[in-house]
């Protein structure tokens, strides 16, 4: 009797709950965005700050009244899922939001290397993607036919650019003639942007002496440290996360290493400046955007970011707010809440002013063309340096 | 001179890994259980002195003794309260338990600190330079409390009857009750003495690489587990023997060949000395009695 009536008990939730979730809210017309943000794992910072500039970019439209498309009003359902800083979880996440969560397009990841994969999941589900961070050449390229992806874009320069930038003002403003590379060998960003600028400084005449590398997760790098220092490079490369260049810099200059050190983009977060203290005073790194040059239009959108978050807007927040703005200007341009429209409205986008820069789209391809900053790290904080165009 | 500034280095990576290493080692030695959940042991001591330095502003010595105090606790709790029940279980069993543990720590600080987190510098930063080579105040520290430590286990494990009891249960489980030691006191000691060596690591470890995070545990746990194998699981010299050989592998591979081939190196070499002594090199085949 007791048996009986637990089961039927269990059995009708079960029936309810399926019952419930099957049925759509009445009302409202929404448009469901996916975000795939590192909100656990090694680089949790930069998940926060896509989180939190896609929650302000959503709201802000909310509050308006809703995105107009074809004389109707949508309110901005986000999906928000954490990719845990896993590559396996990231692709498995963008399935979720793709299949069960029925998004339009998703933002995200951030992190090269979980955005390629991915990617693979967007471009195969014919849904659009657009990474507001990753700057890898691949995550836009398929690795089978060498084409474009058609269905994959991002709001940031690749490394293609970065690569000559950074080798470039080494050699013109830091007058660096021997330099040297530590680099996350395990890692596609990394990896990548290591090669270009290498590449690139070696046809500026100049001597890469060391081609260190290290594997995602490891602390010490006592003896690659070490290697480079026989070398006496007068500048260092370091295109790793903010989680790992605070200890490369802290055992160089344990080892009694006195070279200037250079980043890129990864280089970005204030997590950067949390760990790394007086260590990485000086020294500078190339990336997307500069608050201190803001036009007027980044302003509005820096002083809202103080105002719901109590912090600078890094490059990941400001990218992302950029991303959502592609993405509401395609959905207006499509006029209709469809994954093949809204992707070939943006597709056709010649060009977006967001609030880092300038967005030039190239026919057919994902990557805008915009120009970098460099910046330097001045009395613990980012300070603007030099810009870099195309 | 740069062979000797990389040897330094090797002492240094290969301490913290020794330490590690007896951790999984005892514990194996003793109940048979490969406690997967040592390297995030290894991380909780970790944070734990982040914790006290950070928040309650502690020196040094104070840090390490309350990190040590209570990572053993915590490291005998779970002993009985996961790893008990299971004694007569299916090995498997254990070692998915082990693994759960594992997981269960790491989402635990997770819930805390899902931040990396600078570490506050406790020690002097002092560093000499002798004819060319560095050599900091801390290296000089983890080296010799490392083998200061590996010291006295050898000795606790050698001298005295808690050790001789380690020693006996490790042989024969079933008839050491016999003699009137009490198996469970002396299997809660031995896990004490494993994770405060581990938590040992875990301050040392993080006040040489100052930044911590939730799963720094994972990779540097499974590293050291090899390093226990390599050198004879069960064996306490073993342990610490295959944590230098391991960092030796490490360093010097990166110091003279293209730091890419590191791990490829390190672990084919291992392979190649588990074929020629598959109990691991200072290891004795363990006869199953049945």
């Amino acid at each position: 009797m007791k048996k009986t009536l637990v089961i039927s008990l269990v059995a009708m939730l079960t029936i309810m709950s399926m019952v419930l979730v099957g049925c759509k809210a009445a009302g409202a017309l929404t448009i469901p965005i996916g975000v795939n943000a590192e909100l656990t794992g090694d680089i949790p910072a930069v998940g926060a700050s896509c989180q939190n500039a896609a929650l302000m970019a959503a709201k802000e439209v909310n509050d308006a009244g809703g995105l107009d498309i074809g004389g109707k009003k949508y309110t901005i359902k986000l999906f928000i899922e954490d990719n845990g800083g896993k590559a396996d979880q990231s692709a498995s996440v963008t399935q979720k939001l793709i299949s069960q969560d029925n998004v339009v397009a998703v933002i995200g990841p951030n992190a090269s290397r979980y955005a390629i994969p991915a990617s693979e999941i967007a471009e195969s589900s014919k849904v659009m993607m657009i990474s507001p961070w990753s700057t890898n050449p691949k995550l836009t390229i398929d690795s089978k036919t060498g084409q474009s992806k058609e269905y994959v874009f991002r709001a940031c320069f690749t490394d293609s650019f970065q690569g000559q930038v950074v080798a470039k003002f080494a050699m013109d403003k830091l007058g660096a003639k021997k330099v040297a590379v530590l680099y996350d060998v395990a890692s596609d960003y990394n990896k990548g942007i290591a090669e270009v600028f290498k590449a690139t400084f070696e046809s500026l005449g100049g001597q890469v002496v060391a081609f260190e590398t290290y594997t995602t997760g490891d602390k010490d790098f006592s003896g690659q440290l070490t290697k480079i220092k026989q070398f006496s490079p007068d500048v260092i490369f370091l295109p790793n996360y903010y989680n790992e260049v605070p200890l490369q810099i802290q055992q160089a200059h344990r080892l009694g290493i006195t070279a200037t050190f250079l980043g890129s983009d990864s280089w970005g977060s204030e997590e950067l400046i949390k760990l790394a203290g007086k260590e990485v005073e000086g020294d500078y790194f190339s990336t997307h955007y500069a608050p201190d040059i803001a036009t007027p239009a980044a302003k509005t959108f820096i002083n809202a970011y103080k105002t719901a978050y109590g912090s600078v807007p890094d490059d990941v927040a400001a990218l992302t707010y950029d991303s959502f703005g592609l993405l509401f200007g395609a959905l207006k341009a499509a006029g209709k809440v469809d994954r093949q429209a809204v992707r070939d409205a943006l597709a056709s986008i010649p060009h977006y002013e967001g609030v880092t820069g300038t967005l030039q789209f190239k026919e057919g391809s994902g990557d805008p063309i915009k120009s970098a900053v460099i910046l330097q790290i001045k009395d613990g904080k980012f300070a603007y340096y030099a810009t870099a165009n195309p | 001179m740069y062979v000797i500034q990389q040897l330094i280095n090797v002492l240094q990576l290969g301490s913290v890994y020794a330490l590690i290493a007896l951790g999984y080692t005892m514990v194996y030695g003793i109940i048979r259980l490969i406690n997967f959940a040592h390297g995030d042991l290894f991380m909780v001591g970790a944070f734990i002195s982040f914790v006290v330095a950070a928040y309650l502003k502690l020196p040094f010595i104070p840090t390490l003794l309350i990190s040590i105090v209570a990572v053993a606790m915590l490291g005998v709790s779970i002993e009985r309260l996961a790893y008990k029940p299971l004694r007569q279980a299916p090995r498997v069993s254990a070692v998915i338990t082990a693994l759960g543990v594992g997981l269960f720590l790491e989402n635990l600080i997770l819930l805390f600190y899902p931040y990396p987190r600078p570490v506050p510098t406790l020690l002097p930063k002092i560093v000499w330079n002798l004819g060319g080579i560095s050599i900091s105040f801390l290296q000089v520290l983890i080296i010799g409390l490392s083998l200061f430590l590996m010291l006295i286990l050898d000795l606790i494990v050698r001298r005295t009857m808690v050790g001789m009891a380690m020693r006996a249960i490790s042989w024969n489980k079933t008839i050491v009750p016999l003699m009137g030691v009490s198996v469970d006191k002396i299997i809660s000691i031995t896990f004490a003495l494993g994770t405060g060596l581990g938590a040992v690591a875990g301050v040392m470890y993080s006040q040489a690489f100052p930044v911590i995070d939730p799963y720094m545990g994972i990779l540097i746990g499974w590293q050291a587990f090899i390093c226990a194998v390599v050198g004879g699981i069960g064996n306490i010299r073993g342990a610490m023997l295959g944590g230098y050989i391991l960092a030796a592998v490490q360093i010097m591979v990166v110091a003279f060949l293209p730091s890419t081939y590191r791990d490829f190196v390190a672990f084919t070499l291992l392979l190649v000395i588990l074929t020629f002594r598959p109990y691991g090199i200072l290891g004795k085949p363990q006869a199953e009695k049945v």
